[in-house]
């Protein structure tokens, strides 16, 4: 039953965040990978992984799981609802003193599981003038472990302004998702460089700044 | 079966062989010229072939369940139009709840007020009510970066997107003696002659275009394919009388001021395109781009249609 209710919720998010942002999807010449993978976005919503996950095909959809923070999905009963049933989030604990389990670790197992991750290195949602916030150094402890793993970058352009932090209205706005190719960490690659390869990748997705639209 | 009813039949049945006849040329077109690759150009008119089979059997379908059918389908396209729109604009945080009321408010009352019939309300609305609530809703915020640009942008979006095409089903609201159950066909004539319009000046311009008639704003425009698409639109208008409260003449006349308004409609849009530096609103509709791409000249064409027929024809 549960299973149900959280089948009919996802394809009521999609259907939904379609209706409002007549989203688009932007494919990278060779393809998405077959194999389980990272796909890695900018993170300015809540709704950032809805629209990743809305866009992808359903055979890939099923099997791609958000990585987000527990504090948050675990807050309310609904939050849990929507964030492990609906979604299938790999929750971790974001600050260190609370955690029982490591991020990492999770991570890699879902990975070993079949799946792939949405993952949002920045860590937290931007709420600056910036674009793009540094990398936190997760997304290169995972690759470290599991060196093979195909790295997605992934821009989301516009949600930030169909629903800005505290507001409850969203605008509808058209939103396009773009996908890279795949990426890898390189052997020998130091932590630093791989951040800093991985940030320009995903910044190189981004279209031209606010005002010319897309 | 009403007279209505026939008319639109033989209408529909008309434009399917419009249709048939197109999609026909295209197959051709795209075997004739294979042998040297795929062309980018045929690709396209095919891919706008097909979004015209969707289009007009969804107006088709709209029309057929009558004029709640027909609201339901504008106030899409305004809902549509005015996402592409302010999509493209600049707006910033402070504006949310006012864009929040253009889109679940302002929209649906417009709508509201034309299935209430309420037509005094319904003709100063948004450019009085609206003109005056969404300024006040931005100021709220105390945010003034660029206020006057912020706010005149959203009242210009509203203006083309839910002002302007609600025009198109306003037009069942006129009441025009001896034409009455058939305000549907003044629907039908005002896009079809448009809408071809625009086909004709595409097609005149492929064939015989050569200089430009604006090269700064459409560099696909010429005046050949100006000429030759109003001309033959205007002739075809002309021939469509009988669906019509009009004579031959007064419908020949009333093409010529839609198309030459859908047009001009046209060049403004193309122009805000270009400031926004994007080529197309938006990519609803496959081969054509976005909605707007579609509506620009209709939404230009339509206001003055409607206030041309209920200042001379109708009693309301």
């Amino acid at each position: 039953m549960k299973a149900l209710v959280a089948k009919v919720a996802a394809a009521a998010f999609v259907l939904f965040a379609r209706a409002i942002t007549a989203v688009r999807a932007i494919w990278p010449e060779e393809g998405l990978p077959a194999k389980p993978c990272v796909y890695f976005a900018n993170h300015s919503s809540h709704g950032d992984f809805v629209l990743v996950w809305a866009v992808l095909p359903p055979r890939l959809r099923h099997r791609t799981r958000p990585v987000a923070g527990a504090e948050y999905w675990l807050k309310s009963p609904t939050n849990a609802f929507i964030g492990r049933d609906v979604f299938n989030a790999v929750l971790i604990e974001r600050e260190r003193e609370k955690r029982t389990e490591d991020p990492i670790a999770l991570m890699v197992s879902a990975i070993d599981a079949g799946s792939s991750l949405i993952l949002f290195p920045e860590g937290t949602r931007n709420q600056t003038e910036e674009r793009l916030l540094p990398f936190k150094s997760g997304i290169f402890h995972l690759v470290d472990q599991r060196p093979e793993v195909d790295l997605v970058p992934v821009w989301i352009n516009n949600l930030n302004r169909v629903m800005p932090k505290g507001e409850i209205v969203p605008i509808p706005l058209i939103c396009t998702v773009t996908f890279g190719n795949a990426l890898r960490v390189a052997p020998g690659e130091g932590k630093e460089a791989f951040l800093e390869r991985m940030r320009a990748a995903l910044l190189a997705l981004a279209p031209k700044p606010a005002g010319s639209g897309e | 079966m009403t007279a209505a009813g026939s008319d639109l039949v033989t209408l529909v049945f008309g434009i399917f062989g419009v249709l048939i006849v197109a999609s026909a040329v295209g197959h051709i077109l795209e075997r004739r010229l294979a042998t040297n690759g795929p062309n980018a150009a045929v690709e396209n008119l095919n891919a706008r072939i097909r979004a015209w089979w969707a289009m007009v059997i969804l107006i088709g379908l709209a029309f057929i369940a009558g004029r709640v059918g027909v609201l339901v389908l504008f106030a899409f396209c305004s809902f549509a139009a005015l996402r592409e729109f302010v999509t493209l604009i600049y707006t910033r945080r402070a504006d949310h709840w006012a864009l929040a009321s253009a889109f679940f408010l302002v929209l649906p009352i417009q709508y509201y007020l034309l299935w209430a019939e309420e037509y005094g309300i319904f003709s100063i609305f948004i450019p009085v009510y609206a003109f005056l609530l969404m300024p006040i809703i931005s100021v709220l915020r105390g945010d003034t970066e660029r206020f006057l640009l912020r706010v005149a942008e959203v009242q210009w979006a509203l203006m083309i997107c839910v002002f302007c095409v609600s025009h198109v089903p306003a037009l069942l609201t006129l009441d025009i003696p001896d034409y009455e159950g058939r305000n549907v066909l003044l629907i039908a004539f005002l896009v079809i002659v448009v809408q071809l319009s625009d086909v004709l000046q595409y097609v005149w311009g492929k064939l015989f275009g050569r200089t430009k008639i604006a090269p700064k704003l459409s560099p696909s425009k010429t005046v050949e394919g100006f000429v030759g698409g109003v001309a033959s639109a205007t002739l075809i208008g002309a021939a469509l009388w009988w669906i019509t409260p009009f004579t031959p003449l007064q419908a020949g006349i009333m093409s010529f001021i839609i198309t030459l308004m859908g047009f001009l409609g046209g060049l403004v849009m193309s122009a805000i395109k270009r400031d926004r530096g994007v080529k197309d609103w938006g990519h609803l509709i496959e081969g054509h781009g976005g909605l707007i791409d579609r509506l620009d000249s209709v939404v230009f064409s339509a206001p003055i249609f409607f206030h041309i027929v209920r200042y001379w024809w109708s009693l309301s």
